[in-house]
């Protein structure tokens, strides 16, 4: 388990180098072969010559790759001074790159947008996988009655009805119709009640699509199960058949929603653009549109490296739960 | 359906496809080498970590040397992970092999790309175990066993639809059949589809990979009979890879015993069955449940191998069945034997033989892994295969000139040169036992018995003598060895005896 | 045709409503009946026996012929994996040491399950949990029927394991099932069914998926725990030398129903059906001189969703022709006494079945 554990971590961090470069060859590199110039593009449309050498130079533009990869990375850890066109920017660590146009660094305008988007993520994981999961699981074992039948549309439409509809549709039916929230988002500092108040419609809209979804994973998943050897097994013991699937099918059940879960919490983590869009909640979903409409190239980088590594850091976890869960996993 | 096991009826083979596609080389006569193949190995690579660094391999196929006879059926037996699949799918290079050479009728096919094959495909053809998964459902039975003739571009005379009806009737199918779907056939037809799409373009040599492994007792006996006759009528060469050993025995003429990518013995049937030499062997053999309520009881006969087959990844050094044999000793653990003719017809790689003479006698001191196994063998098949060696052993030293004994050795060493003689003389009957063995006389199971006190006292003291064992009695027991040489007049005893 | 095997369907004995019997364990006119969207497949259509502790039943027949089925049918598995409406139907009495299970309180047999009776399978790595070690999976079954501690409980487990062969158990129990053998994970297989000393084991083509010198193992072993803890055992496979190694009857199945049964040497030796004729000539045996030629039995085995009409067998049988009346296909024969505790159910007359195993058959085995 521990050997398993090292080489998890071990991979995990050749990951993280092997994606900070890809990102800055996509930022840097591309646009250089393409003929676009970065320093242009990183000032914004409107820019005197003057400010485009200056940011030049801050960046470093005209050292070889190799330094730039390594100021680029060094500042992710320790941070970086950007110098040249006469000034000095110091960035602190850790430093996902500095807007010129709003002359902030971009971390920390990220920073009191990340736990909004976490918050939406993790707390829709909790109601889609208590809901999905149970539904998904009532569905395979009362497989070809009403209530599946009745879930399985249900998951269906859930699926195929994208999130504005389905946020809007909530917008009017509970904030605009029954006015049964505020509908406004209240940071949490400010009122717990506020929060929640505001967070439940996000949650339950984006939980829905997921727990379609989980549904009817769960649902073939589980019928599968049911019909292997050791469930047999299990049953010719004596169990009864509340621990039989409770216990020996549901542990199997969990290893691919596992799997799922890791790929979709790092990426809703990344941002949920439109769920925050439809229901106007400043996670970083929003920061990204906002900065491709202002065309704010450093932001745009910044979100892409954080959402890369939210997706690795949440598939590390699943790896290493896996691991906990399968112990066959262990040895591979 | 036509599946019934009425005696199948082989359409006249004038109009068969050998006629369109000239084939690949001259027919080789009944008895003649048809494959060749030497040293055959076939390492898997286990690669790990992220750069897929390869830490070791699976040693599937180890050096395997073995002749195919035109118009014979080779069985090969073993169980799981011998390596018998893979040796199948090496010689119909299915798969590359890492080493060695397989030679098919003179040719080298060992490393032929895809297209240099594409002619042989023609003369090796494959059965395969499973008739559920290696008939593409998708595909009718005309397509199915027509493809062959689309793959080599050969146009039957008369076409292909009527070629295929024929070999249709040739496997006891329905010819009127040619349009239905594998799942609407039955497992036993279903394998008699794949035969037919086997037997499509006349194939010299047909390797099938546990034939009938997959189908219930009755219909195994129709495809064994299938097999049986279309040999008869067709001139067929089979090779037969399977795990049951009263199915080898049935179809074989000659069978390989696989263990461990090796072949520890390959041996005409009834020598084998009757007299197997190697003790893996005689465990296979003993294992079979006897289908025979009145020798229930008869559990006496039964050799138990302790545990399991060793992995292939690290196969056991020397012998790789001396982990579990009952019978070895140091040698077996140190060096590998070769696979020799002991007896015409019969090959086998021991260095303590049963049914024969002993190998390396001056050995006898049992490993502690073979004491423990040989708990679990019954006292009566330790005796008998005591007595057998013995009687052999009894024999030889009758007919062969009795060596002088070793007088010249130093006083301290009589123990040891009293061993090494009483042992000894089995030597040549490695080279002087030409003639098949006979079932012992009574007269000679007498001297067997002297021989068998004889050979247990020698045991003993060889044990003691290999615990004081100095240069004297090393220069005792090879003068003795030399001697014993000597009168067989052999050179390649002496890198035997030593 | 349809009306013909609906009239078969009808002949099956009518149940009286006896009282329990003596023997230990016995099944009478068990039918279990699984609906599908091609139709009805009567798996078991009308089973009977008796079996007494301490003695081995050995039920043979080829797949499909619903041996497995019987032994699901006996220790109530049959709807396991069942979800959804279409249940199997299951008809008859199954009594065990005096208790009705099919009637009986489904959580009663549940109790009964695993402490009882307990199953051996055919594939010892998919009938073990992958995610539990060896010891939590006895230590479990163990538990359920006994009211002790887990620690107490992975004694017993360690000592089950030592029993039945494993080295080094305390260390092994720890193991995943991955982590051993096939012929170890049966072993551990055998340790967990034993581990609350049932009085019956049924055992379910228990080293089909074993290599031959494996199987003599376990085979080996089996028959030694049965001695020891004494239980009534039944033996399911395909392979007449199993059964003749371990049992003291033998039932031989086709289409559902029992067509031979009678003590294992009675059924090798002087068998009264054709059916088994057909299985001991399709046989390639080791134990006798190289035979010329297998007698195979001719066409496969019927689909149990349209089993021939009359004689299941009919369509296969060389003799189907003999009985006056077409009576073969019509009527579906009962078991007839055809020796001492030796039934068969056949439309042959004895004296011509006799004549023609000692003539006909016997002499080409």
């Amino acid at each position: 388990m521990l050997a398993y554990l090292i080489r998890r971590l071990f991979a995990a961090a050749v990951m993280l180098v092997v994606i900070v470069m890809v990102v800055f060859g996509i930022f840097f590199l591309i646009p250089k072969w393409a003929g676009v110039d970065i320093a242009l593009s990183f000032v914004g449309k409107q820019a005197d010559p003057a400010a485009v050498e200056g940011v030049r130079e801050k960046l470093g533009l005209g050292d070889p790759i190799y330094a730039q990869v390594w100021e680029f990375f060094k500042g992710i850890f320790a941070g970086r001074t950007y110098t040249g066109g006469g000034d000095s920017i110091h960035c602190a660590a850790p430093c996902f790159g500095y807007s010129f146009r709003s002359e902030q660094a971009v971390w920390p305008t990220l920073t009191d947008r990340f736990p909004v988007t976490l918050a939406l993520a993790l707390g829709a994981a909790v109601l889609w996988l208590i809901f999905g999961v149970s539904a998904g699981v009532l569905s395979a074992l009362k497989r070809g009655s009403l209530w599946d039948r009745g879930a399985m549309v249900i998951a269906l439409s859930g699926v195929s009805l994208p999130i504005y509809f389905t946020g809007m549709l909530a917008l009017s039916v509970f904030v605009y119709g029954l006015d049964l929230f505020d509908g406004q988002f209240v940071p949490l500092e400010d009122s717990f009640s506020g929060w929640f108040g505001g967070m439940i419609l996000p949650w339950v809209t984006l939980a829905f699509l997921y727990a379609a979804m989980y549904a009817r994973i769960t649902r073939a998943t589980m019928l599968e199960i049911l019909g292997e050897d050791y469930i047999r097994t299990a049953r010719a013991k004596g169990l009864k058949e509340q621990t039989v699937i409770g216990k020996h099918a549901m542990r199997s059940t969990m290893t691919p929603l596992l799997t799922m879960l890791g790929m979709d919490l790092g990426a809703l983590i990344g941002g949920a653009i439109l769920t925050e869009t439809a229901f106007s909640l400043p996670g970083l979903g929003q920061a990204v549109l906002n900065a491709i409409k202002n065309q704010d190239l450093p932001v745009i980088l910044g979100v892409t490296l954080i959402t890369s590594l939210a997706v690795l850091v949440a598939n590390l976890v699943v790896d290493i739960l896996y691991a906990v869960i399968d112990p066959r996993v262990r040895l591979a | 359906m036509s599946d019934d096991e009425k005696a199948v009826k082989i359409p006249a083979q004038a109009d068969g496809p050998t006629e369109q596609g000239a084939t690949l080389t001259e027919d080789a006569a009944p008895g003649e080498v048809l494959l060749k193949v030497t040293g055959l190995q076939k390492h898997f690579p286990i690669k790990k970590g992220l750069l897929q660094r390869q830490v070791g391999a699976v040693h599937a196929v180890d050096g395997i040397d073995f002749e195919v006879r035109s118009g014979e059926t080779l069985g090969v037996v073993g169980e799981s992970g011998c390596g018998k699949s893979t040796m199948g799918r090496l010689i119909t290079r299915l798969l590359e092999p890492t080493a060695g050479k397989i030679e098919f009728q003179g040719k080298d096919i060992t490393h032929l790309g895809v297209s240099g094959m594409r002619p042989l495909r023609r003369d090796v053809q494959m059965i395969f175990q499973d008739p559920y998964s290696s008939l593409n459902p998708r595909h009718t039975i005309g397509t199915i066993v027509g493809a062959p003739f689309k793959l080599q571009g050969v146009e039957p005379e008369g076409g292909i639809k009527k070629e295929v009806q024929r070999l249709l009737s040739v496997v006891g199918l329905n010819p009127e059949h040619y349009n239905r779907y594998p799942h609407e056939f039955s497992g036993g037809q279903r394998q008699r589809i794949g035969i037919a799409r086997a037997l499509a373009l006349n194939p010299r040599l047909v390797v099938a990979d546990e034939p009938v492994s997959a189908l219930d007792v009755s219909i195994q006996a129709q495809v064994v009979n299938l097999l049986d006759d279309l040999q008869q009528e067709l001139g067929l060469t089979y090779v037969i890879i399977a795990h049951d050993l009263s199915v080898v025995r049935h179809v074989s003429d000659r069978i390989a015993v696989m263990y461990l990518g090796k072949i520890v013995e390959l041996a005409d049937r009834d020598l084998l069955y009757k007299s197997p030499m190697h003790p893996y062997t005689k465990a296979l053999m003993s294992a079979v449940p006897i289908p025979d309520p009145r020798r229930k009881n008869a559990k006496s006969e039964r050799i138990l191998l302790k545990g399991d087959v060793p992995s292939p990844i690290s196969p056991p050094s020397g012998c790789r069945f001396h982990t579990r044999c009952w019978k070895a000793t140091e040698v077996c653990k140190t060096t590998e034997p070769p696979l020799i003719e002991l007896r015409p017809g019969q090959q086998v790689a021991c260095h303590h033989p049963e049914n024969f003479a002993d190998q390396a006698p001056q050995d006898t001191v049992l490993l502690t892994v073979a004491k423990e196994a040989a708990e679990l063998v019954a006292d009566e098949v330790l005796a008998e295969s005591a007595e057998t060696s013995a009687a052999l052993a009894a024999e030889v030293a009758e007919t062969a000139s009795e060596p002088t004994a070793s007088t010249e050795a130093e006083a301290e060493a009589d123990e040891a040169a009293e061993s090494a003689e009483a042992v000894e003389p089995a030597e040549p009957a490695k080279v002087e036992v030409a003639e098949p063995v006979e079932p012992v006389t009574p007269a000679k199971a007498e001297a067997a018995e002297a021989a068998v006190a004889e050979a247990a006292e020698a045991a003993g003291a060889a044990e003691s003598a290999k615990a004081a064992k100095g240069e004297s009695a090393e220069s005792a027991e090879s003068a003795a060895s030399a001697e014993a040489t000597d009168a067989a007049g052999s050179e390649g005893q002496e890198s035997n005896g030593k | 045709m349809t009306e013909l095997s609906k009239s078969g369907a009808a002949v099956g004995e009518p149940t009286p409503a006896s009282p329990a019997p003596t023997a230990f364990l016995e099944v009478r006119d068990l039918k279990v009946h699984f609906p599908t969207d091609d139709g009805l497949v009567k798996s078991v259509d009308g089973l009977s026996f008796q079996l007494e502790k301490g003695k081995t039943l050995g039920i043979v027949g080829e797949s499909g012929s619903g041996k497995s089925v019987t032994s699901l049918g006996i220790m109530g598995l049959h709807t396991a994996g069942q979800y959804g409406k279409r249940k199997a139907q299951i008809s008859g009495e199954i009594w065990l040491d005096g208790t009705e299970l099919l009637s009986a309180d489904p959580d009663h047999v549940r109790k009964l399950r695993g402490r009882e009776m307990a199953m051996i399978f055919q594939d010892p790595l998919s009938a073990l949990h992958p995610y539990y070690t060896i010891g939590q999976q006895i230590v479990e079954a163990y538990r359920i029927h006994h009211d002790v501690d887990k620690k107490t409980a992975k004694r017993r487990a360690v000592e089950m394991l030592d029993r039945v062969g494993i080295p080094q158990p305390d260390k092994r129990v720890d193991s995943y099932p991955h982590e051993f053998s096939g012929g170890m994970r049966q072993r551990a297989m055998i340790a967990m069914s034993l581990v609350n000393n049932p009085e019956l084991l049924i055992a379910d083509e228990p080293t089909t998926a074993l290599d031959v010198t494996v199987q003599a193992q376990i085979l080996d072993l089996i028959r030694d725990l049965q001695k020891e803890f004494g239980s009534a055992v039944i033996v399911i496979t395909h392979d007449l030398g199993v059964v003749a190694e371990l049992a003291d009857d033998i039932l031989v199945m086709y289409g559902g129903r029992c067509v031979e049964r009678g003590p294992a040497d009675k059924v090798f030796y002087e068998p009264r059906h054709p059916y088994t004729w057909g299985l001991l000539g399709s046989m390639p045996r080791l134990d006798r001189d190289q035979q010329e030629r297998l007698i195979p039995v001719k066409g496969s085995p019927p689909s149990l969703i349209n089993i021939p009409s009359g004689c299941a067998f009919n369509p296969r049988c060389p003799y189907a022709d003999l009985p006056k009346d077409n009576v073969t296909r019509t009527v579906r024969p009962e078991l007839s006494e055809v020796g001492s505790r030796h039934w068969a159910a056949c439309h042959l007359g004895a004296e011509q079945r006799e004549r023609i195993w000692t003539e006909e058959i016997a002499p080409k085995l």
